[in-house]
């Protein structure tokens, strides 16, 4: 009879990662997905053409944006978030939103709550839809002019949280109310005089031509405000109180992901800043110019939302993002 | 002093586990073989929830750790925010 013997046998890769990943990292070490996925993934040369729409550039252009980097690949995303974490991510809140839905579903929670509740969350939600579509388009924009994969794969994810959102909005509307709401909330963004401006605000974000004063407007300034107002002192906070409570679970993605995107919006201001003292000084006009523009736009959704504590809770979100913006290193 | 240690199915889940430990443990030694990856550490090893948060930017569970865990040897202590190997009682 023969013994078989077995043995572990240590087979050694002959390196850990790929060249132009190594060069970024310090050398041949292991590499995590985030950094194979990630670093030298952007095109930079042999684009043959330019594009024929705007010939000044080439198709990946860094001086689309007047924020100047000597290497893109310093706007890092903390989340490092690539294709299966973010989908991993997203899945597991997804499954936990299905869940309050199937709860408040499955309790009659949505009848139980008094009509002025009901009318006073689609009055408020409901043309948040166009807001959440807009910051959609936005970070489209910024996927799709900006440079490096850094930015651009964080903002592609990015985008499509935005679309997430507005069909959480629109799902919400629809086991409030009827479908008609969803119109009454396109009509109240449309022609009522108390939303004018901030749809005029968000319109003009739309035509932002730099990626990166986009991303300031966008995702710093509008966003800063916007989700701590609505999602914390208004659903959180204001309709809790008045027995809301099932408006808090149907939309409790929205608070949870704007706190893990503060993250990387901070993380991304601050690396760009801090590369140059040109780049804090735009970086710092652009924070300063939204943000007033933001804070006077959301004035009037925070009395629809809050009445007349609206001001007082809207100059507390300034305040929060305000400390926020210095800390990345911006000067107010 | 005898050493405690911990060892882990060598992926990228157990990655940021090991920077944390290393990060938390200056006298930690790493020692990667085929598909495992083992720590030791002279009477005392802590992982630390908030360091493996550091090290991958989201809320991280201790309890994941299990899911890569192969061995360990020494006391547990364990709570929401640490967990550490020692040989005291």
């Amino acid at each position: 009879m023969t013994s078989i013997d077995l043995q572990a046998k240590e087979i050694k890769p002959t390196r850990n990662t790929f060249t132009h990943v190594a060069r970024y990292i310090g050398g041949d070490k292991p590499a995590t997905r985030y950094q194979e996925a990630t670093f030298g993934a952007q095109p930079t040369q042999n684009f043959h053409y330019r594009p024929t729409w705007d010939p000044k550039y080439e198709l990946f252009d860094a001086s689309r944006s007047a924020i100047k980097l000597a290497d893109w690949y310093v706007l890092k995303d903390p989340r490092q978030y690539y294709y299966a974490t973010w989908t991993m991510t997203r899945a597991r809140q997804q499954e936990a939103v299905e869940a309050n839905y199937h709860f408040v579903e499955a309790r009659g929670l949505l009848g139980r709550m008094s009509d002025e509740v009901r009318a006073s969350a689609c009055q408020v939600l409901m043309p948040l839809r166009h807001v959440a579509w807009a910051g959609n388009m936005n970070n489209c924009f910024i996927a799709a002019y900006g440079y490096g994969t850094a930015l651009t794969a964080a903002t592609t994810f990015h985008s499509m949280d935005h679309l997430g959102i507005a069909q959480y909005l629109t799902r919400l509307g629809l086991a409030v109310d009827e479908p008609g709401i969803l119109d009454a909330g396109k009509n109240d963004w449309l022609n009522d005089p108390r939303w004018q401006v901030l749809r005029r605000l968000v319109e003009d974000t739309l035509v932002i031509q730099d990626p990166m004063e986009m991303f300031v407007a966008q995702n710093l300034a509008l966003d800063g405000q916007l989700y701590p107002l609505i999602y914390g002192s208004y659903v959180d906070e204001h309709l809790t109180l008045k027995g809301g409570t099932a408006i808090a679970m149907l939309t409790s993605f929205m608070p949870e992901w704007h706190d893990e995107c503060v993250r990387w919006v901070d993380a991304v201001i601050k690396a760009a800043a801090a590369e140059s003292p040109e780049n804090k000084v735009l970086m710092s006009d652009w924070a300063k110019v939204w943000s007033d523009r933001v804070q006077a736009a959301l004035a009037p959704v925070a009395e629809i939302a809050l009445g007349e504590h609206g001001q007082a809770a809207l100059q507390e979100t300034r305040e929060v993002l305000n400390a926020r913006t210095t800390k990345a290193g911006l000067t107010l | 002093m005898s050493n405690v240690f911990i060892a882990f199915q060598s992926n990228e889940d157990s990655r940021p586990l090991v920077d944390a430990i290393v990060a938390d443990n200056p006298e930690a030694q790493v020692v990667y073989s085929p598909g495992l990856v083992k720590i030791d550490a002279p009477g005392r090893l802590v992982i630390k929830r908030e360091t493996i948060e550091e090290q991958i930017g989201r809320p991280y569970d201790l309890q994941q750790l299990h899911i890569n865990l192969v061995t360990l040897s020494g006391n547990i202590d364990e709570d929401d925010d640490q967990f550490t190997l020692s040989w005291k009682h």
